[in-house]
């Protein structure tokens, strides 16, 4: 990538100054486009999704059959009708027997035709969709460090370019059939007719596949070099929209437009590049079917006039010839779309195949609406990595209604308590008992409806504010939405948005602040009602107003359940009914504020450095140990 | 004001934030005829600036579909003469000769069509491809030209989707539309003419499918189109479920909604799957349609051209120069459709294309505006008004004065929409006050260029965006060509170079949307950095501190004050201590500056200001001693 800068770099065009410090537009690194032409695995993988619909892919393929078989037979048709109909002295029914033929093979060819592509079109849109809802319900499913490592945008793109290029291949496949039945039928065919003859004009087939065997990978290069340019000149068009502001505000755009000529001008010289690639074929099949009629002209119309060879044969020829590079050409192409497949469904594979870790026993019980509310930590050992514990044998009890606040440096292993609890991981060691039941022995979706979370970046979805707030659960009432938002103070400025409660929330509640997208996420976790409240506190900075405004509905937020609160802010800290001080995953201390005062140890070095809110604390001052800094 | 609304929005390169694309995608409604024309023309117009290449493509289209008419003819003459009709009663070697010759004159008008039809469709592409180059630098310096109000009432998205789908229907137009009804025209009409010259029933009855097939290919065309516009509507919705889902998978997880998620996939899924399916329909049926009507068409010539050869009236020869005339033109009538559909997508696409051209933009030079010449660096707003385009009749500043001179520190502050933030973004002109005027030096800024205002004025925003390029190249986006030095100085004076130092590759890192990314604190720290590097008489921080801890503030606000005295700062926060040490505060609230002072002075004044320091100040320490 550094690299890449760099020759970009150089590439700007000299006037006289150095080059600028400067580029337009990002380009990602390509992912590997084509595969291996033909892997068995894959297919067998592919087939799966293939299967529930086989009886419809089998008649498609006999649909395809029929109807390339008619392709085949209508030249023979014209040419029964030509040397048995109409020359002197036929018999006139012979011309009505080949046209009731004719009939009936084009009938069979409209049947056959619309069969086969209905039947291919929408299997393949189907199994696309059935991929799709596979992935998407296994990465339901799959473990929380998995969905961390991986880029949305990655898994957007096997979600989306992957499953389409699978359906693709899908529908090209059946056509192939066709394809090869033809050049085989084409082939047979001609020499059936006259043996002679066929196999000379034949003989400007393999020519043709060598010449693309050669054109192919070139032009393949070609088209993938006016794709990436089409990309980049696309991402850095992309890029000047969403960073406008910040182009007029620094004064860039002469700059900016000197290096998008460079991109665009590539864009247009590959572009030229490939079509011309792309239309020398052209001329080159064209001389080629040339030469065939031309044979066939000179050595068959002699045979003709010899009367060692019906003029009908030669017609059919004819028709043939300008007929049998067609299946060539797309056989060629399926030989790419094959290969992207092939590309494809490793990746879909792959994700297919990430193990779901956390699966509910098969003997799971169901956590009780009714259970005590308590949370108990007992020699929790934990990390992401086995071999590098983030807790370590940390123990504590939450009380039924009671509330903690987690509080601890970066990195001191708070985050990783919260997770736990919600058994988005399972610990190595000891165990995470919720309601007094192992959080292992209970039903994840039951256990879910009891712990109610609030993240530290709200997340919002599309849609009303009605729909965020109620979220999953669709029977709570508008009253009940209502109510939830009153009580957390978010009712005043949702009713001052254009439609209320049924205002849409833009991408990610784009349009409200972040502290109104608190509120939001507060009133959606008063909605949920669970026993449990699991809170991260948002640690970016929120104005004044808006901060009392959140403070107040936590107090809310609290009431009459128990509460495990990743605390930031002081003012969270002292409400608490007792302060947990974790450091470098292990529990050092614990009590409420008073207590931890007298403590003199980590809290109340925290708490004298005198900051509003701990995460402003920069790590220098922490680190170096326990003596307080109390003078 | 905006442009009318767009159909799609592109997936790949979609992001950002703004309004829902569900709320803002809308079909235009199909342009009028005249406007249509309008366009077209327009469109034409831009493709004969290229006069060789267009006559190279034109010329050559001619020139191939005349080639290819030769060859039903020849192939005709060929099966004639192999029969020794032509020939009549001379000699064997004579046909034989005659044979040579048309297999001769085939292969000529063979090769000939290929190369031309080469040369054809290779400069209507190149023709494209150089008004599709002219369009993207036109589109890309429209929008980096269009002002901050412009791009505030417009989606990104629909942008992104003009610059790329629309700009793909336009450089379409003279390959698929214009080159392919001259094509059309001349094998329809050539070929017509020839037919039915040589017998008018067989003609017509070879030419019957033509208009039927024509008709359906073009209805399906834009039936496919209207419903494939449908589709990526649904698709979009799809894509958003699935990427939200994906995004804030911890949400979904910590409310236990995988269920909630599935439902909402699934009926976002059978929403687009039942019109994928409708779809194929509509290609299927119509394909089939075409299909059969050609080969009914095929089945009468040779019927009745079977009677003629019969009774004598065409030879074998005539018949088969018909089927073969019948089957070249199949092809090109069926994508009659493609050529209609590329007409109507150029023409609407086109639309909105130009007019995000030709729109306005609203912040300007004035004609020969000389430079901003700094003498002493006095800033003044006097009695300034102003109302964004999107709410004029809500003010949302009003009789705003105030001076700051070389040196000052100004701090602005005051509750979430009072106007603070705008006052920023007035100095360098993203929008022009409504009333009274904003001057540097006595000079109005509406009066001086903009390119030497914004080299003076720099805003450093609260969410700026970082390009993805490396970090040296961030720093230094206002001055691509400053050397090394000035760029670590810069960065040191933000506080960002000891950070940057210990990345893997320093100042080479790629930060961004596709770089390492950055927190909070660190990408304001950068924007500083940025800022700093143009050396602005008028330095403007947009709450661009909020995210960055008080000490490291600290040090950065100690850092500069080395050049502070060259310049005016203009601090806008929401957090006191960002702005307690500054000359003059100013507290505006609903658009009016309603208190201002020093830090003392505020205080003493027990006031607005007064009340949002008690609240940001930690409460009671009594605890402590307790």
């Amino acid at each position: 990538m550094a690299e890449e800068l760099e020759t970009e770099r150089s590439d700007i065009r000299d006037d006289g100054r150095r080059p600028p410090r400067a580029v337009v537009g990002s380009h990602r690194i390509e992912e590997e486009i084509f595969g291996k032409v033909f892997d068995k695995n894959i297919i067998k993988r592919i087939w799966a999704f293939v299967e529930p619909y086989q009886h419809k892919v089998w008649l498609a393929v006999a649909a395809v059959l029929a109807f390339t078989a008619m392709q085949l037979i209508i030249p023979l048709i014209i040419r029964y009708a030509i040397d048995h109909g109409m020359q002197q002295g036929a018999r006139d029914n012979v011309l009505l027997y080949a046209l009731a033929a004719f009939l009936i093979a084009i009938l069979i060819n409209f049947v056959a035709s619309y069969a086969q592509e209905t039947l291919v079109g929408n299997v393949a849109e189907d199994v696309l969709f059935d991929i799709r809802r596979a992935m998407f319900t296994h990465l339901q499913r799959v473990s929380l460090s998995f969905m961390d490592k991986t880029e949305v945008g990655r898994l957007m793109s096997r979600l989306q370019g992957d499953v389409n290029s699978m359906q693709e291949f899908l529908e090209t496949s059946v056509l192939s059939v066709g394809d090869i039945t033809l050049l085989i039928g084409i082939v047979a065919v001609m020499l059936y007719l006259d043996f002679g003859l066929g196999l000379l004009t034949l003989s400007a087939l393999p020519v043709l596949f060598v010449v693309r065997l050669f054109w192919l990978p070139k032009a393949r290069l070609s088209f993938m070099a006016a794709h990436e340019t089409n990309s980049i000149a696309s991402g850095a068009l992309a890029e000047a929209i969403h960073g406008v502001r910040a182009v007029q505000g620094m004064d860039r755009q002469s700059v900016n437009f000197m290096l998008f000529d460079d991109k665009a001008k590539a864009n247009l010289r590959t572009h030229l590049h490939a079509a011309r690639l792309a239309q020398v074929m052209v001329p080159i099949v064209d001389t080629l079917t040339g030469i065939a009629m031309a044979l066939v002209i000179v050595v068959g119309g002699a045979r003709v006039l010899n009367q060692a060879l019906d003029v009908g044969v030669m017609v059919a020829f004819l028709f043939y010839i300008q007929r049998f590079f067609d299946p060539i050409r797309s056989l060629t192409l399926q030989y790419s779309v094959m290969q992207r497949a092939m590309a494809s469904g490793q990746r879909l594979t792959d994700v297919l195949d990430v193990p779901v870790d956390i699966k509910d026993k098969p003997d799971a019980t169901v956590l009780s609406p009714d259970m005590d509310g308590s949370v108990e930590f007992r020699d929790v050992v934990f990390g992401y990595n086995p071999k590098h514990p983030v807790l370590k044998n940390v123990s504590f009890r939450v009380n039924p209604g009671e509330t903690v606040a987690l509080v601890g440096p970066t990195g001191s292993g708070k985050s990783s308590c919260m997770s736990l609890i919600h058994r988005f991981y399972d610990v190595q060691q000891g165990s995470v008992l919720v309601g007094g039941h192992d959080v292992r022995d209970l039903t994840q979706e039951s256990l879910g409806r009891q712990i109610a979370m609030v993240l530290q970046e709200p997340f919002l979805f599309t849609g009303s504010v009605l729909e965020n707030i109620r979220y999953h659960k669709t029977d709570a009432t508008r009253e009940q939405v209502i109510e939830a938002a009153q009580a957390v103070g978010a009712h005043e400025f949702i009713m001052r948005m254009p439609e209320g409660y049924d205002s849409l929330l833009g991408q990610r509640g784009g349009n409200l602040s972040l502290g109104q997208r608190q509120l939001i996420s507060f009133a959606r976790a008063l909605v949920a009602d669970a026993k449990i409240l699991v809170l991260d506190e948002a640690t970016a900075n929120i104005d004044s107003y808006t901060e009392m405004l959140i403070q107040k509905a936590l107090v809310k937020l609290l009431e009459g359940r128990t509460g495990l609160v990743i605390a930031h802010r002081l003012a969270t800290i002292r409400e608490a009914d007792r302060i947990i001080v974790l450091q470098n995953g292990e529990l050092i201390e614990s009590g409420n504020h008073t207590e931890l005062m007298r403590n003199e140890k980590l809290y109340s070095k925290l708490y004298n450095l005198n900051y509003a809110s701990f995460d402003d604390i920069p790590d220098e001052m922490i680190e170096g140990g326990e003596a307080p800094a109390l003078t | 004001m905006a442009i009318e609304l767009l159909d799609t929005t592109v997936t790949t390169v979609s992001s950002g934030s703004g309004v829902s694309s569900a709320a803002s995608i809308a079909h235009v409604k199909a342009a009028g005829w005249g406007k249509g024309l309008s366009i077209i023309t327009r469109i034409t117009v831009m493709a004969l600036r290229h006069p060789w290449q267009t006559s190279f493509a034109i010329g050559a289209t001619f020139i191939a579909s005349g080639f290819q008419l030769m060859i039903p003819q020849l192939l005709g003459r060929a099966i004639d003469q192999a029969q020794g009709i032509v020939a009549g009663d001379s000699s064997n070697t004579d046909a034989q000769d005659a044979l040579l010759v048309t297999a001769i004159l085939l292969l000529a008008a063979s090769i000939l069509r290929g190369l031309f039809t080469m040369v054809q469709n290779y400069f209507s592409e190149a023709v494209g491809h150089h008004i599709g180059y002219e369009l993207r630098l036109a589109c890309y310096e429209k929008i980096q030209r269009l002002s901050f109000s412009f791009h505030d009432s417009v989606h990104s998205g629909d942008l992104i989707t003009i610059g790329l789908l629309d700009l793909e229907g336009v450089r379409m137009y003279f390959s698929t539309a214009l080159v392919r009804m001259v094509l059309l025209s001349v094998l329809i009409g050539i070929g017509a003419y020839l037919l039915l010259s040589t017998d008018l029933l067989l003609g017509l009855l070879a030419l019957s499918f033509v208009p039927f097939v024509g008709w359906r290919s073009s209805v399906a065309q834009l039936r496919l189109r209207a419903t494939w516009l449908d589709l990526q509507e649904r698709l979009q919705v799809l894509t958003r479920v699935m990427e939200e889902n994906l995004g804030g998978i911890r949400v979904v997880r910590a409310f236990a909604a995988q269920d909630h998620e599935l439902t909402k996939f699934d009926a976002a899924s059978r929403n687009a799957l039942e019109l994928a399916h409708q779809r194929v329909g509509i290609r299927v049926a119509n394909t089939s349609a075409m299909n059969l009507s050609f080969f009914i068409s095929m089945g009468l010539v040779l019927w009745v051209g079977g009677s003629k050869v019969i009774a004598g009236e065409i030879t074998v020869g005539t018949l088969a120069s018909f089927l073969t005339f019948m089957t070249i033109l199949q092809m090109p009538v069926r994508q009659l459709g493609l050529m209609v559909n590329a007409f109507a997508r150029a023409s609407t696409c086109g639309a909105r294309l130009f007019g995000l051209l030709d729109m306005d933009i609203a912040v300007k030079d004035a004609p020969k505006a000389p430079e901003l010449t700094i003498t002493e660096g006095r800033l003044r707003f006097e009695n300034v008004g102003f109302a964004y385009p999107s709410a004029p009749e809500n003010p949302t500043l009003n009789g705003i004065s105030f001076e700051a001179n070389r040196g000052e520190t100004i701090g602005i502050v005051g509750p979430p929409g009072s106007g603070k933030s705008t006052i920023a973004h007035l100095i360098p002109r993203f929008y022009d006050v409504d009333t009274g005027r904003i001057t540097i030096d006595g000079q109005n800024i509406k009066d001086v260029s903009l390119k030497s205002l914004r080299r003076s004025v720099v805003v450093v925003q609260q969410d700026s965006f970082l390009f993805t390029t490396t970090i040296e190249n961030n720093i230094a986006y206002g001055d691509p060509w400053a050397n090394e030095n000035r760029i670590a100085k810069a960065s040191e004076s933000a506080q960002l170079h000891n950070y940057v130092l210990g990345l893997p590759s320093s100042y080479g890192t790629v930060v961004g949307e596709r770089g390492v990314s950055l927190s909070g604190g660190q990408r304001q720290r950068l924007s500083i950095a940025r800022a700093l590097m143009l050396k602005p008489a008028v330095m403007v921080f947009d709450d661009s501190t909020a995210a960055i801890d008080a000490a490291t503030e600290q040090r950065i606000r100690s850092a500069m004050r080395r050049y502070a005295s060259d310049r005016v700062t203009i601090v806008v926060a929401h957090r006191l201590s960002s702005l307690m040490h500054a000359d003059k505060i100013l507290f505006v609230e609903e658009g009016r500056i309603v208190e201002q002072g020093t830090h003392d002075q505020l205080l003493a004044l027990n006031g607005r200001y007064r009340a949002l320091y008690d609240l940001q100040i930690r409460p009671d320490d009594d605890i402590l001693t307790g």
